[in-house]
């Protein structure tokens, strides 16, 4: 590029290859030029010694007429290829056509809060309302009166309960080693190694069978619920339904919530007991426990109350991962990333929960003292 | 209030998205075995108006009758009364997607009639011999083409032999050959089981094709444009904006042309006759 100043007007001669991806001049050396030239009030253009062009020169040119525009210099674009004119006089006339949407514009502060603030009210409606319509759901399940498919149930008891274990094995049988480890390291400074088999028997029962058992499935089939909940939105498939006067909360979210709500409870007694194994392991392979001692000491310190609590616990939790799940599913907006967006909210939401229940859990039974 | 022969009658119904309004204060009737045309441009609100006469979004304000009842004032037992005697082809096709070809058509069957399985799955076949997709009973939707679910879930819709059937934009994503099949059917259908049908379309062959009565929704004055039969828009309409869109802009060419090149029907005496 050169320029070659006559008068009042400045002709820009173009030479070589101006494609994308080569090292272009630009826009704003051209205005620095004119602007170390005062009195230039005209641009023009030579293209005798232009070989190739692309993209990589309107992009220059529209950057410099808008430059231009803003300082009042003409830009005649007759001396360009007729090419390049078509297409920046395209590029002009959809610009004028439609005004740049001015939803981009970033909101106010206040407006910020105040759209935040609507939003989680309705957020919170739409929680209200989906607990309503489950309620009503849940009142024609027992009565027997639900529409739902029954192999449908079938599925999602095994998705639920026989495709968990594994997962759940490994999960809880690591629980009951790290809360082992973590015990006897502390209970040897005493010589009391046995009661290892109390903290990892009443723990797992009590509080690590369920809560492990909840966030995996919650991580693992409340996101499915809402993946796949929120995938038949997209698609239409709930909207379907809906038209053929199949209430969605019965024909989806019920059988879902019993699948999850039969299944849990067993997930956690298995959980306590591989958990259990696991602080067995310990005990006995590393700390000279015989495996009948580990046994008797924890049939001793485990009564029927811890483990009720725990699977009592986990049916509570079944709900909430389902809830979770499909809810954030069906209120997934109709896109790729809202269906990912809706299993991310029911995870996070679905585990806080989980955690706030478990607590509120802790203190009611410490009140009734059980 | 109660109106002879208007199978459907929509009375001053406005349109919004919380504040903004897409359509307002539409009023149109659609008489028994109509083809009614709905179009209009993109994001004109055609889609909107189909939930709020199929009950998936309720109206801002006005109503909606079905024979007379109106379908925003009537309790859930009514609402569903009404929606049994509806079929809808969706954009997306929308066929549950867990289940198979058979299951998805038997569901409609399963929840509204006390047929036995046997007759169920009579039924079931002879709903997927029309639409031609006999022996694929066991597929699910996501091993057929694009064209093969939307021709399912035309046999879905008319499962339960619906005095209404609703198509949104049944040629998006058709080949103009399976288009022109589906307008086929649409007209056939029409013609043989007197089913009223509305089409959401802007498909300028389709809405040629099969149009008795027609509405255009125009986005600016966010109204109806103009209303009758499409052929008739075409030939007779003095409107700018309804003739830039019935001849996708070329105003100035042979217009009764453009209808015929677009339908592909040919007329005679003033009748169509289906297959030239």
């Amino acid at each position: 590029m050169s320029y070659s100043p006559e008068g009042a007007t400045l002709q820009i001669h173009l030479k070589g290859s101006w494609t994308i991806g080569q090292d272009l001049p630009s826009a704003r050396e051209v205005t620095d030029h004119v602007a170390a030239r005062p009195g230039t009030g005209r641009i023009t253009f030579d293209h005798s010694g232009l070989t190739d062009w692309d993209s990589g020169l309107l992009t220059f040119l529209v950057s410099l007429q808008n430059r231009c525009a803003a300082s009042d210099l003409e830009v005649d674009i007759n001396g360009l290829p007729q090419g390049v004119i078509r297409l920046l006089s395209l590029a002009r006339e959809f610009k004028e056509l439609e005004e740049p949407l001015d939803r981009k514009t970033p909101e106010t502060f206040l407006a910020a809060v105040g759209s935040r603030a609507i939003g989680s009210v309705r957020y919170f409606t739409g929680v209200l309302e989906f607990i309503g319509e489950a309620s009503v759901a849940l009142t024609r399940l027992v009565r027997g009166r639900a529409r739902f498919r029954r192999s449908d149930l079938g599925l999602l008891f095994s998705e639920c309960g026989a495709q968990a274990l594994p997962i759940v094995s490994l999960i809880s049988i690591l629980v009951g080693l790290i809360l082992a480890f973590v015990g006897v390291v502390q209970l040897r400074m005493f010589g009391a190694q046995i009661y290892i088999a109390n903290l990892v028997g009443i723990a797992m029962a009590r509080e690590m069978g369920a809560m492990m058992t909840a966030i995996i499935m919650m991580g693992r089939t409340g996101a499915a619920f809402a993946t796949q909940l929120g995938t038949m939105e997209v698609n239409e498939e709930i909207d379907a339904l809906k038209t053929l006067g199949i209430s969605p909360m019965e024909f989806l979210v019920m059988p879902r919530m019993l699948a999850l709500v039969l299944m849990m409870p067993l997930l956690t007694v298995y959980a306590d007991l591989v958990g259990i194994l696991g602080g067995a392991m310990v005990g006995v392979g590393m700390f000279d426990l015989s495996s009948q001692q580990y046994w008797e000491q924890t049939v001793k310190a485990v009564n029927l109350n811890h483990f009720t609590i725990g699977v009592a616990k986990s049916a509570v939790f079944a709900v909430l991962i389902a809830a979770s799940g499909c809810f954030h599913g069906m209120h997934s907006e109709r896109s790729a990333s809202a269906v990912g967006y809706a299993a991310t909210r029911a995870v996070v939401v679905g585990i806080v929960l989980i955690v706030v229940t478990d607590g509120i859990f802790a203190v009611i039974t410490s009140t009734l003292g059980i | 209030m109660r109106m002879n022969d208007a199978h459907i009658a929509v009375r001053d119904v406005t349109l919004a998205y919380d504040s903004y309004l897409v359509l307002k204060d539409l009023t149109f009737t659609i008489e028994r075995s109509d083809i009614f045309i709905i179009m209009g441009g993109n994001g004109c609100g055609k889609s909107t108006l189909l939930k709020i006469m199929i009950g998936l979004k309720e109206p801002a304000s006005g109503k909606v009758f079905y024979d007379g009842v109106s379908f925003w004032d009537a309790d859930p037992t009514e609402r569903n009364a009404i929606l049994k005697r509806v079929g809808i082809l969706y954009q997306r096709n929308a066929l549950w997607s867990s289940m198979t070809l058979e299951e998805n058509i038997s569901l409609p069957l399963e929840e509204y009639t006390d047929l036995g399985p046997r007759q169920i799955k009579e039924i079931v076949n002879l709903k997927l011999s029309l639409v031609g997709l006999t022996g694929f009973e066991d597929h699910y939707p996501s091993e057929l083409s694009g064209g093969m679910q939307k021709r399912a879930a035309l046999a879905r819709a008319m499962a339960l032999d619906p005095e209404i059937l609703f198509f949104d934009e049944p040629s998006a994503g058709l080949d103009p050959i399976n288009a022109r099949l589906l307008d086929d059917l649409i007209v056939e259908l029409s013609d043989s089981l007197k089913t009223t049908v509305v089409v959401i379309t802007h498909d300028l062959a389709s809405i040629f094709a099969v149009g008795t009565r027609s509405i255009l929704l125009d986005p600016e004055t966010k109204t109806i444009l103009a209303s009758g039969n499409p052929r008739r828009l075409l030939e007779e309409s003095r409107d700018p904006k309804v003739l830039t869109f019935l001849t996708r802009g070329q105003t100035d060419a042979d217009r009764s042309s453009i209808a015929r090149c677009f339908s592909g029907y040919l007329y005679k005496d003033g009748k169509k006759d289906v297959h030239p």
